[in-house]
């Protein structure tokens, strides 16, 4: 049997990786079966191709984007624990908060690109700013979620000691919102390229969303696709690290059926 | 020591916790409830007491009073000699649930206490590798969990982790430990093992200890003095002294005078009536 060969874990890897492979390949055979114009959907393989043909011209604009992306992110996420940690601080707080916070999260972040370059004009500003607000709701709602639910038992074990607020929340609710912490900076670090890629193909003339969009409009499907994939392996990347790190930090949360959080 | 005769403490020279008229209300108006009616009750340094009641009686409510997490309504509340009022005073307390956080090994679970507690906390950084390692683990073996210090809470059974539950509130050697049915969620034989655990930790350095349960025989089992408390509001009804000698097995609660002391405190219980509630909440 495979699965001796292999344990469950590699065999799921194993998977995994097929399955990425495949879908290519049933890409790369529906384009020639179908014989589908290079213009509506190029093969992996051109778009492979063209990837590492244009990669040295790329790099500023890879460069420029995965800056951006970064700087807008980690601004949000300053923001965000800030904010969060003040509006979880308190029940009133998480309260009164809450209702506005979630009118600015359903605001969709497209609609505010054209005021940020109204206000900053084009370039890496707007693409800075729309990456740091699109980050900054989910860490800050996860934050004060995660805050605000830590178990009133556990801090009543330290209360009972005569801890402090400040004991408290270093031992007990800080290390309990880590878990939220970690799915919000996940799904941040994602919603940061989306909006930095957003503000590019509006007003900038560099990164990746900036290349597209002149790409686009020359009928270059392959670089467009090329682009597209740069995005995608930047924000898998990102992803890896941070998952990587939330199993260092917080592996408890993940483990036994005996977590608060299960 | 007659020097403070005038203040509540003076008439109890050797108590640890003392309730003066004390009763709790929860919330106000129209829509207040009486968790505590008017109750006074003293603990002697070192004793042992356990409340017995109905649910909803208040007997957790009297716990909370002394680890000072529940202000009290009216009354006065002394632990160790000191007023209880915002603050805490630093005692042991365990629950029902474990309550161990997830995100720490059972020793530094255990060892949370020290790093809380005057003054343990001083020396917290410094000496938190050697003396305060060892001290956990001492413990640890004492209520025979030898060598799972290392382990995450998560990988522990049920009674396993109230037994660390116990550990992490004597850690730093409290003059008052409270419990609240700390082996409620348990299995018979391992709360009836946990038993013996709990007389010889006490026996070794008899700290005062309140324990909150609703298991008739837990109670006599482990406490000197046994509280019977009426339901809601709830006031001591009963104040029984169990001289049986210590240590005490498991086989003497089936002796007949052990069974006949839990016969006469069920009857105190179940058939509470209104003419032994004496006056009513005003």
């Amino acid at each position: 049997m495979t699965q001796r060969l292999l344990g469950p874990r590699a065999m799921q890897r194993a998977a995994s990786i097929a399955f990425i492979v495949g879908f290519f390949l049933l890409w790369e055979a529906a384009c020639v079966v179908f014989s589908i114009s290079p213009f509506v959907l190029p093969r992996p393989s051109a778009v492979l191709m063209t990837l590492i043909e244009r990669f040295p011209a790329l790099v500023p604009h890879i460069v420029q984007t995965l800056m951006t992306t970064m700087i807008g992110f980690a601004a949000g996420v300053f923001t965000g624990i800030v904010l969060g940690a003040l509006v979880g601080s308190s029940k009133i707080a998480y309260d009164t908060a809450y209702p506005l916070l979630v009118g600015f999260s359903s605001i969709p972040k497209v609609a505010v690109v054209p005021i940020f370059v109204l206000w900053f004009g084009s370039g890496t500003v707007p693409a800075i700013l729309t990456s740091y607000v699109i980050c900054i709701f989910p860490i800050v709602v996860n934050v004060a979620t995660g805050l605000a639910t830590t178990s009133p038992e556990q801090q009543d074990v330290l209360k009972a000691l005569g801890a402090s607020r400040r004991e408290i929340l270093f031992n007990i609710s800080l290390p309990s919102a880590m878990p939220y912490l970690f799915a919000a900076l996940k799904v941040a670090i994602t919603l940061a390229f989306v909006g930095t890629v957003l503000s590019e193909t509006v007003a900038a003339n560099r990164g990746i969303g900036n290349v597209m969009m002149i790409a686009t409009s020359n009928f270059d499907v392959p670089l467009v696709f090329a682009g597209l994939f740069l995005l995608a392996v930047m924000g898998v990347v990102l992803y890896g690290l941070f998952s990587l790190l939330e199993r260092r930090v917080c592996g408890w949360a993940s483990r036994g059926a005996d977590t608060p959080l299960a | 020591m007659n020097t403070a005769q005038n203040t509540p403490m003076g008439r109890f020279d050797d108590a640890a916790i003392v309730l003066e008229d004390t009763a709790v209300t929860y919330g106000r108006g129209e829509t207040a409830t009486r968790a505590l009616d008017t109750t006074s009750l003293v603990l002697r340094d070192g004793e042992f007491v356990a409340l017995v009641g109905p649910s909803g009686c208040g007997k957790s409510t009297i716990l909370k009073l002394a680890a000072g997490l529940l202000p009290a309504s009216e009354g006065y509340v002394f632990v160790g000699g000191r007023e209880i009022s915002a603050r805490a005073a630093r005692v042991g307390i365990a629950f029902q649930n474990a309550t161990m956080l997830p995100w720490l090994s059972v020793r530094d679970n255990i060892m949370l206490p020290l790093k809380i507690v005057s003054p343990f906390k001083a020396g917290y950084r410094s000496k938190k590798a050697t003396e305060y390692r060892e001290r956990a683990d001492a413990l640890l073996a004492q209520v025979g969990l030898d060598g799972f210090g290392d382990k995450y809470p998560w990988q522990l059974s049920g009674g396993m982790l109230q037994r660390a539950s116990l550990c992490r509130a004597l850690i730093h050697e409290p003059r008052v430990l409270l419990l609240d049915e700390p082996f409620g969620a348990l299995d018979q034989f391992t709360r009836e093992e946990l038993w013996g655990i709990l007389q010889d930790l006490w026996l070794d350095k008899k700290p005062t200890v309140l324990l909150v349960t609703h298991d008739l025989r837990e109670a006599a089992y482990l406490a000197s003095r046994v509280c019977i408390m009426s339901p809601r509001p709830g006031r001591i009804v009963e104040d029984r002294a169990v001289d049986f000698q210590r240590p005490r097995t498991v086989a003497r609660t089936y002796d007949n005078d052990f069974i006949k002391l839990m016969q006469d405190l069920r009857a105190l219980i179940t058939h509470d009536g209104p003419n032994t509630v004496g006056s009513a909440a005003s």
